[in-house]
């Protein structure tokens, strides 16, 4: 049941029960569809720009708890960074859910992001959290083909 | 004691667990419960012994050599192949061919007979509750000709509307694709009935068999169905390995799949004469070991009782549904009358992944997703299910197991 525990944090079935952010963005600059066809997962990520920097973000879509969350937690943590800081929070999260990062100090670093952590106890699971996080660097980066994990 | 409970209780499951040797296994520190059965089922020692008896005493290749090993060889494949024949009550053994599995032998008949037969403007009539592998061979299919694919919708409870499958039987349908028992909603089709309404317009039918074969018994004559196909795996033999069953006249009038060696009588550089059916379909070296392992299955299958077998499923699955319909916030999707061992079903607010995450780490397996037949999760509006599917060699216990895990999801889901 550890493991468990660790996977479902309180933060992760809060934000999978309440996601914040959970809308359409009417006047979006750019949205992308990110999909995984094994589990159905299915998220559209909209975002609007300042010059640089991420001014809306929000989401729609279905999928299990671990996106919807990872989902939710990501708009939260990303609005108002900017495109660089959001690249090297979408690494820094790669690397926590893969379990790359080791050090206690580097993950508290993270915030709430920090609650991603048991994914990595649960390696078929991984695709779930990073999938609106590839969704979202799609959009960063104006390309608009749809995101699939598998 | 009711009836259900004495057919729960006096079935030999314990002594049958002893035939599987996985059953015994523990995985997350926790007892297997295994109920992913329609995925694939486990193994008994009869099948295990049988493939390593031939790697070790019997393997040389097929339809070759002179020598004792290929005689013996060819003798254990072409045996299988009279087994297979028997269990599916098959007219001969010519009709028995081998392929990969349900999905290959499918693909064979759109490739095949499909290719000879349909014309622009034909029609290929399937249903709403099938496997992709049922469905995409005829889309692709009906694509390169220029025909139509044409399915006919089930009900709220996951049965075909027989009425509706009956008006889409025309003059343009060339070949009729159903499924005999649903892999995601577990429901039995009348295929009998449905063949035979597709026989009154000269329809031929061919019948996936891939979840029928390990719950009920199958009579291909009584059925009257042209093709039946089904997969090793599923009926407790090896993967890699199933069966193409097509009426002899049926598989004459066909071209070949595959070319290569065994599948011709001779060849010049000119023209090649290809081989009698079944041969004609088998190209290269077969899996030899596989045939002879499912040879083994089939053996097993036959020894048991089987009208204890199919009372104790049924049972079973009574007795399953029962409790899980009582748990609050759980529905059943697939409600049809007639069902075999599968119970999909959706929590309320609880995705099936997290459902299937958590099962597991309670050493319970089951399957979650579309299960291949996202038309059938798109009628009942929705994307995915978890779906336990049970075999003859579970027991009641491991329905408790089920129901255990069930409230931990609960647990985990419902405080927030």
């Amino acid at each position: 049941m550890s493991d468990l525990k660790a996977l479902y944090q309180e933060v992760i079935l809060d934000h999978n029960k309440n996601p914040r952010n959970f809308k359409k963005l009417e006047d979006a600059d750019c949205s992308v569809e990110g999909y995984n066809p094994l589990c159905g997962d299915h998220y559209t990520v909209f975002l609007k720009m300042k010059g640089d920097v991420i001014s809306e973000i929000t989401f729609v879509g279905s999928g299990c708890a671990i996106s919807k969350a990872s989902a939710s937690v990501m708009s939260t943590v990303l609005k108002g960074k900017t495109r660089a800081e959001a690249e090297e929070l979408f690494e820094k999260f790669h690397h926590l859910v893969r379990g790359e990062m080791k050090d206690e100090a580097d993950i508290e670093g993270l915030g709430k992001l920090a609650a991603f952590a048991g994914v990595s106890e649960f390696p078929v699971r991984v695709k779930c959290a990073i999938l609106p996080w590839h969704t979202m660097k799609n959009a960063v980066d104006k390309n608009n083909e749809t995101v699939s994990t598998e | 004691m009711s009836k259900l409970e004495s057919i729960l209780d006096t079935f030999p499951v314990d002594r049958i667990r002893l035939d599987f040797p996985i059953l015994a296994s523990k995985v997350h520190g926790k007892p297997l419960v295994y109920l992913d059965n329609a995925a694939s089922a486990q193994k008994p020692w009869p099948v295990i012994d049988a493939v390593r008896n031939y790697y070790t005493a019997q393997h040389s290749n097929v339809h070759r050599g002179v020598h004792y090993l290929s005689e013996l060889a060819t003798q254990k494949y072409e045996e299988a192949r009279v087994k297979v024949q028997k269990f599916l009550n098959a007219g001969s053994e010519r009709e028995i061919v081998f392929v990969r599995g349900a999905t290959e032998a499918i693909n064979l008949v759109a490739a095949t007979y499909g290719k000879i037969k349909i014309k622009p403007g034909d029609e290929v009539l399937i249903t709403e509750i099938e496997h992709h592998s049922n469905i995409v061979p005829w889309q692709i299919l009906c694509e390169e000709k220029g025909a139509n694919l044409r399915v006919a919708p089930i009900d709220e409870n996951g049965e075909v509307i027989l009425d509706e499958f009956n008006r889409l039987l025309s003059g343009k349908t060339k070949i009729a694709a159903i499924g005999h028992i649903s892999n995601a909603l577990g429901t039995v089709n009348p295929v009998k009935q449905m063949i035979e309404m597709a026989h009154r317009k000269n329809i031929p039918v061919l019948v996936d068999g891939a979840q029928a074969v390990p719950h009920i018994r199958v009579d291909v004559r009584d059925l009257d169905a042209d093709f039946y196909v089904f997969s090793s795996h599923k009926v407790f033999g090896p993967t890699g390995i199933g069966i193409l069953y097509g009426k002899s006249q049926l598989l004459e009038s066909m071209p070949p799949y595959q070319s290569g060696g065994d599948m011709i009588k001779s060849v010049v550089f000119e023209k090649t004469i290809f081989n009698d059916i079944p041969h004609k379909f088998e190209a290269g070296t077969p899996h030899i070991e596989g045939a002879v392992g499912l040879g083994a299955a089939v053996d097993y299958v036959n020894s048991l009782d089987w009208k204890c077998v199919q009372e104790y499923e049924q049972a079973l699955l009574q007795f399953a549904e029962e409790e899980i319909t009582a748990i609050d916030g759980l529905k059943i999707i697939g409600t049809a009358k007639e069902k075999a061992g599968v119970i999909s079903f959706v929590m309320e607010g609880i995705h099936p992944h997290d459902i299937g995450t958590i099962l597991d780490r309670e050493g319970v397996a089951i399957r979650t997703g579309h299960h291949c037949a996202q038309p059938a999760m798109k009628r009942f509006g929705i994307s995915a299910t978890a779906r336990a599917s049970f075999a003859f060699y579970n027991s009641r216990e491991e329905v408790q197991s089920l129901l255990h895990s069930i409230q931990k999801v609960k647990e985990i889901f419902v405080h927030v």
